[in-house]
């Protein structure tokens, strides 16, 4: 006899490598609710791209009246996402506008004036959202707008697509949070736990898959028990709780954890039947398809000690951080880095005039003594990046590698499989910025991609040019001797 | 009467002349280095010049007999100078390569008469246009080898830096570790 619940089969506890153990500094914000009372700004940007993948395209011009929900730009090709208004107001411009990134260069973006009436416009909501097809929820998620937002920003539609093509035994929801400071998926989680759960079972009825689980990291127990009795009454969804430790909230680490099967080097999740997706994400999917409303807010955690009232605020896309910071009492002179996202792997932004987008899970203003800046000394070869490495690389190795420039050796080190933690950063005794060699390197590797790719296209252009020519010079000719012969024909 | 002759003679001096040098070419073949071969395959094969030899394949043989250095090809960048350095075991100092910024031919539109000459040189075909119309550059195939900028009358075209933006920024290196600090 077959065991009749072959799920229950396929679970195990995998070890997990490396890891972490970072101040949390979640306390600061962890205790109070999320802010929903955000005035609107006055001006609210909103770049075209906030995804992986291709830009959106505009679809309203310069003036146009706009109403809260409504589409202004449209996604383009296979991986993309649209934008949508966070509010009703007019388009007072489409610019380029500085992007929430390290390198602060500008980015196309449309503005909208805020009208104040925050009407929306008229939604399609679903009563029954379990009637509608697989295909119709990724339909709908699709033209929500909404993309992974525990910070990768990759189109959720595409993963739920690639769900009911290929067969996903497992949906994981991740919880873990695992990122210090941020709590924005923890007071979402314990206020609005219905509201998650349904999205994790639209999820579950779009990828036609059994079982969810949903992960949360056991230094936020409120949230546990809020979405564990939100939950009970579903069989096919289990919450579950996962050691506190950076970074748990990584994919692989959370798949290794729940199943014990480990995802290949260089594979997805989907290769051992996972998907993941974020909390934050399944309350939008939820929003999206039961009130047709697309994704134009989020919940950001703003703190660090530079802020004096840290909380998390529920605010539109398109909101400056700078606003969304004095809204909480930013004390400026006391700031030595503002960083967007965790302070492990999110990007360190030279000014807070730019806006919120779909991936901003936080704002930190942080001080010279939260910085713990240091100069950087020689490696003193003690392994402790080894031991903390999740991936299981050689990071000094890779480091050395690269410093030499030595690009090769270090991919052949496992550079490809870094997932820029920051562990081993965070550990080196001697400061050495180890995940900036790293990023550093796979954007030169990139570069030489494209170089190379380059030198493909002009071997390929200039072969496509002597064949041109040949052709000109062929049919020349045959008009010639056409001439010759017809003027023969006349004079014979 | 006459033109049959002249036919029937000229195309059995033209066959026999063509057997004559297709023998030629089979038996009497020149060798050549494969190397050559090879290293102009990995060239861009755009025969810009802008080495300073006249096409790709001078530019590959006097690679292979040691007479230019693996960085001559600057459309190939550093990419392809590691690589040649790689194939011939030459050691390359690439600190030269670094300070050139990538450029692209742009094409003013106040100064463009339309005279279609940079179109016509250009080995890529990446100038777009036709005689009398303003000419355009497609940035994506230019490979800027300066030819149109050479062959342009009103001094429209010029060569421009590739202009940073969020998809071609990269992280810098960071500092290196001062030693015994």
């Amino acid at each position: 006899m077959l065991p009749l619940d072959i799920h229950s089969l396929w679970r195990g506890r995998g070890k997990i490598r490396g890891g972490v153990h970072p101040e949390s500094h979640k306390e600061a914000t962890a205790d109070q609710p999320i802010v929903t009372a955000f005035p609107l700004p006055n001006r609210l940007y909103l770049p075209l791209q906030q995804h992986l993948g291709q830009p959106a395209e505009p679809v309203v011009r310069v003036g146009d009246k706009v109403l809260k929900g409504q589409l202004l730009a449209a996604s383009q090709g296979p991986i993309s996402a649209p934008v949508h208004a966070s509010t009703s107001g007019t388009i007072a411009e489409i610019t380029e506008y500085p992007a929430p990134h390290p390198s602060g260069l500008p980015t196309p973006t449309l503005v909208l004036e805020p009208d104040g009436e925050d009407r929306w416009m008229e939604s399609a909501g679903i009563d029954d959202p379990f009637s509608l097809t697989p295909e119709d929820i990724c339909a709908r998620v699709d033209k929500a707008g909404i993309v992974g937002m525990g910070g990768a920003a990759f189109p959720s539609a595409m993963k739920l697509n690639l769900g009911w093509k290929t067969r996903i035994r497992m949906l994981i929801i991740n919880g873990g949070e695992c990122e210090p400071y941020l709590t924005c998926d923890d007071r979402l989680m314990r206020e609005r736990a219905l509201e998650i759960i349904e999205g994790v079972r639209i999820m579950l009825h779009g990828l036609q898959c059994p079982t969810a689980l949903i992960a949360i990291e056991d230094n936020k127990p409120e949230a546990y028990a809020a979405m564990a009795e939100a939950a009970r009454k579903h069989g096919r969804i289990e919450v579950v709780l996962v050691p506190s430790l950076y970074p748990m909230g990584w994919e692989k680490n959370l798949v290794t954890h729940l199943t014990g099967r480990e995802i290949p080097a260089g594979g997805r999740p989907t290769d051992v039947g996972v998907l993941l997706h974020n909390v934050a994400t399944a309350y939008a999917v939820q929003q999206a398809i039961r009130y047709g409303r697309p994704l134009i807010s989020r919940v950001v955690t703003v703190s660090g000690e530079a802020v004096e009232r840290p909380r998390n605020v529920e605010a539109p896309l398109g909101t400056l951080l700078s606003e969304l910071l004095a809204f909480c009492g930013h004390r400026s002179e006391r700031t030595a880095r503002y960083v967007m996202g965790g302070p492990m792997m999110g990007d360190q932004l030279p000014h807070v005039l730019v806006p919120v987008v779909k991936r901003t899970s936080g704002i930190l203003a942080l001080t010279p003594e939260e910085l713990h800046a240091a100069d950087t000394r020689p490696c003193i070869r003690c392994g402790r990046c080894v031991s903390a490495c999740p991936v299981g690389l050689l990071p000094l190795e890779m480091m050395t590698r690269i410093r030499a420039g030595q690009f090769d050796a270090a991919v052949g080190f496992g550079l490809r499989d870094c997932i820029n933690c920051s562990s081993c950063s965070y550990v080196c005794p001697s400061r050495i910025p180890l995940v900036q060699y790293f990023k550093y390197a796979s954007g030169e590797l990139a570069a030489r991609r494209e170089a190379q790719q380059k030198t493909e296209q002009t071997n390929r252009l200039a072969e496509e040019k002597q064949r041109r020519l040949e052709r000109v010079k062929q049919e020349a000719a045959q008009r010639r001797a056409q001439a010759q012969s017809s003027a023969q024909g006349t004079t014979p | 009467m006459y033109i049959l002759f002249a036919v029937i003679s000229l195309t059995a001096l033209g066959l026999a002349l063509g057997f004559m040098l297709g023998a030629a070419a089979r038996y009497f073949k020149v060798e050549d280095n494969p190397l050559v071969d090879e290293i102009e395959r990995m060239m861009p094969g755009s025969q810009c010049g802008q080495c300073g030899y006249p096409g790709c394949r001078p530019a590959a043989e006097a690679l292979v007999a040691g007479n230019a250095s693996a960085t001559l090809c600057p459309p190939g960048g550093k990419a392809l100078a590691e690589q040649l350095a790689n194939k011939l075991a030459l050691e390359i100092d690439l600190a030269g390569l670094k300070d050139q910024v990538p450029m692209v031919a742009k094409v003013s539109e106040a100064t463009c008469i339309g005279c279609a000459r940079c179109f016509k040189v250009c080995p890529t075909d990446a100038i777009v246009g036709a005689p009398k119309q303003i000419h355009a550059v497609v940035s994506e195939a230019c490979i800027a080898c300066g030819k149109c900028v050479d062959v342009c009358p009103t001094e429209c075209l010029g060569m421009h830096p590739v202009k940073t933006t969020l998809r071609n920024w990269r992280w810098a290196k960071p500092e290196p570790v001062a030693v015994g600090a």
